[in-house]
């Protein structure tokens, strides 16, 4: 137990500063891909979601169809038909980190869609007929008064789907990306602790997780009527 | 792109008897895991909403902890730490499973418990107190009314979000390639290694993975709809959709 914690403490910047955050030798880091992909996806998710709302069949098929391809395939079967599929179509190699990033806001954004479409539903009928008879365009309501208040509705299921993403970028590492989890392998390789170093990086990942839903809780605390 | 396309390489050679070993090894996979996790979701979901404080932190301990790390740490974490404390005699009967397989069972049962926790947790705080209360005071013991009253209404609550659960479940199931059980995606890169045809394994695996989770989904809507209560539990195919 105790050299397994000094193992930790020696490896400690390598775990944190290249796995963890992703400053180093290696292309990698845990933070530096979730963040991008959080927040490309929310956006690819929110064109999805709203796709799957709109009255234009053509929008609204493909649409569909992407959310259900996407909702019926592991995580991991989309990585690799872009880490090795893409590669054989554009004929050059692809760095990991654009191969993950990619993996995951296409395939988040089938979720974070469906939270949309769901928010975007629980606005109430009438905010829509009173900003059409105050005479603001289909895009202007939607911008200034249906995704407000839809994006409210949705903070709880948006960040537990965002936690679930955070999660999921360990995925990167199966293709050598150099996150917490791969770090935690490299290490592991070179002093076979792995009891100690597992332990370590899912404490490392609770924190964060764990702060998030907190924080979700909070702001849905918050924002409910009391 | 020069690509030449060549689909049979699915069936020809040993391609079709890989990815119809992977597909029953996924099978069982998920099968094993999804019994561990109904069983280990159901006891830690009850024990959320019970008055005794130790088992309630006890079992929110348990949720919050796996629920809340990537299931890929739990695999490589369950394969580093089970083997070496694994007793002889289990060894021999493993039920002509590697020690991965087991493994893999154990790191998404566990992972996957305590997602249908949340699930079982929310479904029983749905049902009024009052329900509890009045089976209390007709004379049941917590235990009887847990069985008899919340539990047969709780798990048809629970039946669509119970099912998406069960397709996560499904589909992390592939994680278990990396620790080397033959599972589904596993034989996909298989074919792809050996054969060199990227898309056609992959298309394939895909495909297969697509079939299982459309085919459980309208399973299990008409399993919900056998089983709603009427006045109580409006139709959740309406819902779904």
């Amino acid at each position: 137990m105790i050299d397994g914690l000094e193992v930790i403490w020696r490896n400690l910047p390598f775990l944190m500063i290249q796995g963890f955050l992703g400053f180093g030798k290696f292309v990698g880091g845990t933070v530096r891909l979730a963040i991008p992909a959080i927040i490309l996806g929310f956006l690819l998710g929110i064109f999805i979601g709203l796709g799957r709302l709109a009255p234009q069949r053509w929008i609204r098929i493909p649409a569909t169809l992407y959310v259900e391809l996407f909702r019926g395939v592991p995580l991991v079967m989309v990585i690799f038909w872009i880490w090795i599929v893409v590669p054989i179509v554009l004929q050059r190699a692809i760095p990991e980190f654009w191969v993950a990033l990619s993996a995951f806001v296409i395939f988040e954004a089938a979720y974070l869609g469906e939270i949309v479409r769901a928010g975007v539903q629980s606005v109430a009928r009438g905010q829509v007929e009173a900003a059409t008879a105050v005479g603001l365009t289909s895009t202007q309501t939607m911008r200034y008064v249906v995704l407000p208040q839809a994006l409210k509705n949705m903070i709880p299921s948006l960040v537990t789907q965002f936690i679930v993403l955070f999660k999921d970028t360990s995925l990167a590492s199966i293709i050598g990306f150099m996150d917490l989890t791969k770090a935690a392998q490299v290490v592991n390789n070179r002093e076979v602790r792995p009891f100690a170093l597992y332990l370590f990086i899912a404490v490392v990942y609770w924190i964060c997780t764990y702060s998030m839903s907190r924080y979700a809780r909070h702001v849905e605390q918050r924002l409910s009527p009391a | 792109m020069n690509y030449t396309f060549k689909w049979s390489v699915l069936w020809t050679g040993e391609s079709g008897q890989w990815l119809l070993s992977g597909l029953i090894t996924t099978l069982e996979l998920s099968a094993l895991v999804w019994l561990l996790a109904v069983a280990l979701g159901i006891v830690s979901g009850v024990l959320r909403t019970v008055k005794f404080r130790p088992l309630r932190a006890l079992a929110t301990f348990y949720v919050e902890f796996f629920r809340n790390v990537p299931l890929l740490v739990w695999m490589f974490f369950w394969y580093c730490a089970v083997p070496p404390v694994l007793p002889e005699l289990i060894r021999e009967c493993m039920l002509g499973h590697g020690v991965e397989f087991w493994c893999a069972v154990l790191a998404l049962g566990v992972y996957s418990g305590a997602r249908f926790s949340e699930v079982l947790r929310s479904g029983i705080q749905s049902i009024p107190k009052t329900q509890l209360e009045a089976a209390v005071a007709s004379g049941l013991t917590t235990f009887q009314s847990y069985r008899y009253v919340i539990l047969p209404v709780a798990l048809r609550i629970i039946i669509p979000p119970g099912t998406s659960e069960s397709l996560n479940l499904l589909k992390n199931s592939s994680l278990a390639l990396t620790i080397s059980v033959a599972e589904l995606t596993f034989q996909t890169r298989q074919i792809e290694t050996y054969t060199a045809k990227a898309i056609e394994a992959l298309a394939a695996g895909t495909l297969i993975y697509l079939a299982l989770c459309i085919g459980i989904a309208s399973l299990m809507s008409w399993v919900e709809r056998r089983t709603a209560i009427p006045g109580l539990i409006t139709s959740g195919a309406r819902r779904r959709r």
